[in-house]
């Protein structure tokens, strides 16, 4: 019998065994590489930010070139309470969600109206107004000599950093896990649904009862509170915070990540961070000063070549190896 | 009988073209309407001002005795003002069935759940699905809208109106680029309408509208020319004279 119209739209979320595979991975790589940790939670705050930007992005439909506001704003809000004797890190992460939040809330009305090239200014906008008040209120964020001081507590007061990252690696990748699962039950959800058809077409959106600007306030700062915990996240597991976090190359790297992966795909984002990051490395280990040369390329060709391209030749092999269809 | 929707002394400027001309209209409820008159004449300008996507210079609408003028887009809907567009706007990435599970959902204010799953509440999926049987799009109702026939895509135009339980539903030229052939799918689903549903048409195709209108508007230049049933504006000289002028040109 053929399945009901029910069934069919409850099989779109249905997790699939590949995810499993995708996140057992994860946690395995820290038992095979240990000596790798730190660059691991890199990726898995690369991965986090670039989530958050996917969700804007990839359903919504806003594109930015400043999200890196709220991932600094987030690392600084995460730092200050380290350095002021509040280091529980959960409760770091929790205060940077919610200033994060609250600016991302207040900004997103300014992009409400406009067409994209409005939105990339305002964005970039804000993300150097920002940058520039940190740099100024040295007495508070350190200015370009950077935060100094934090003192970042144990996880649940249990599990305290250590030098060689693991610790660090297992909170972000938990983290990041606990909040993919979140925006994976918000992209599937109705709103999900609703925040489509707006990116795909508001004019209709508007004309099926849907609140445009409701859907994109909202959409917008729950992104900024995702960045702002990749940022207290890179705080905490780093212990350190300085100008860069606002910086607009970090604006323009998680972009790059985002497109690489695969933008509107929620794994694209964590995807993304572990190919740019090992790269990086990669790379930077052979030729330092011109490894962005070939990050160049590789994203040149991908965009050329298409995305769609690859996932249909990933997703094929993937069937073939057994059960059926690629992750999300 | 009641009055479902009017505007009231209806002006709308863009610079110094007035598109919208003192436009005074009232439709019954449960009305077949039909608004005429040649190209460039306002009648979109006019839709436009009744569900909100441009806001009047002048004037106000009543929907149901409520002024809806400074409403927004969404708002009208909800109230049961709904529209479908010339040119169709829909959902290209998704399927038939997911536009029309949304288009219910949002109507039982369900659109701001983000915790279950699109498509939970079996209610709001059987119904979607009974609409998509209703106007033949069933089965292909798990396709991406954008691989749809033209012919299909304009069917499903409608279905989404259908699915936000219009009260007025506003009709912008459905048949629009429709083949010959493919045309009358169109004519009986407006046929089958409900009849307490209050329906405006707009329309070049004069067959559509004097077999489907029970009253017809006229508008030329952004006013409205005259109004009044079938018979009158057909036999009307000043309307022949607008629409033989206008064929003269073709």
């Amino acid at each position: 019998m053929a399945p009901s119209a029910h069934q069919m739209m409850l099989d779109q979320a249905r997790w699939r065994w590949s995810e499993s595979l995708f996140w057992l991975s994860s946690l395995a790589v820290l038992f095979v590489f240990p000596s790798k940790a730190l660059l691991f939670s890199q990726i898995a705050i690369m991965g986090l930010f670039a989530l958050s930007l996917d969700l804007i992005l990839g359903y919504g439909g806003i594109v930015s070139l400043g999200h890196a506001a709220f991932f600094g704003v987030g690392a600084y809000a995460a730092g200050l309470m380290a350095k002021h004797g509040m280091g529980d890190p959960l409760l770091g992460l929790g205060v940077a969600a919610f200033v994060a939040a609250v600016i991302g809330w207040l900004t997103s009305f300014l992009l409400l109206r406009g067409s994209d090239l409005t939105r990339l200014m305002v964005t970039l906008g804000i993300a150097l107004m920002l940058f520039e008040l940190a740099n100024r209120m040295a007495p508070i964020t350190g200015g370009a000599d950077g935060l100094q001081g934090m003192m970042v507590g144990p996880v649940l007061g249990l599990f305290s950093f250590d030098l060689f990252g693991k610790t660090a690696y297992l909170y972000a990748l938990t983290v990041l896990f606990l909040l993919f699962l979140l925006a994976r039950k918000i992209v599937h959800s109705t709103f999900g649904l609703s925040l489509r058809a707006v990116k795909g077409n508001a004019l209709r959106a508007g004309a099926i009862g849907i609140s445009v600007s409701g859907r994109l306030v909202a959409i917008y700062t729950l992104s900024a509170a995702f960045a702002g915990i990749a940022g207290a996240l890179s705080a905490q597991t780093t212990q350190l915070v300085s100008l860069d976090v606002l910086d607009f190359h970090r604006s323009a790297d998680v972009m790059l990540v985002l497109v690489i992966g695969g933008v509107g795909w929620l794994y694209g984002g964590i995807i993304g961070a572990i190919m740019f990051t090992l790269m990086q490395d990669w790379l930077a280990g052979i030729t330092p000063q011109y490894w962005e040369f070939w990050i160049g390329l590789v994203l040149v060709c991908l965009v050329l070549v298409g995305h769609d391209r690859i996932k249909t030749g990933v997703q094929s092999m993937v069937a073939r190896l057994g059960g059926k269809g690629g992750a999300a | 009988m009641s009055i479902a929707l009017a505007t009231h002394d209806l002006v709308k400027n863009f610079g110094g073209l007035r598109a919208t001309d003192h436009v005074s209209l009232t439709i019954h409820t449960g009305a077949r309407h039909a608004l005429i008159g040649p190209n460039g004449a306002g009648k979109t300008t006019l839709i436009n001002l009744l569900t909100g996507v441009l806001t009047p210079s002048q004037g106000n609408i009543t929907l149901e005795g409520e002024n809806i003028t400074r409403l927004s887009q969404h708002a009208r809907v909800q109230r049961g003002l709904v529209r479908t567009f010339q040119i169709n706007q829909l959902f290209a990435d998704m399927s038939p069935l997911q536009s029309l599970c949304l288009a219910v959902s949002e109507r039982n204010q369900q659109g701001r759940d983000w915790w279950r799953v699109a498509g939970s509440d079996k209610a709001h999926v059987d119904e979607a699905e009974e609409i998509l049987t209703r106007f033949g799009l069933r089965d292909v109702m798990m396709q991406q809208t954008r691989f749809l026939p033209y012919g299909k895509q304009r069917l499903l135009e409608i279905a989404l109106a259908i699915a936000c339980k219009p009260r007025v539903l506003l009709l912008d030229e459905p048949a629009a680029g429709v083949p010959e052939e493919e045309r009358h799918e169109i004519i009986d689903i407006l046929a089958a309408l409900p009849k307490d549903v209050t329906v405006v048409l707009i329309e070049h195709d004069m067959d559509l509208v004097f077999s489907f209108a029970d009253r017809i508007s006229v508008m030329v230049n952004g006013a409205l020319l005259t109004e009044g049933g079938v018979d009158e504006i057909a036999r009307d000289p000043q309307v022949r004279a607008v629409y033989l002028g206008e064929s003269g040109h073709e």
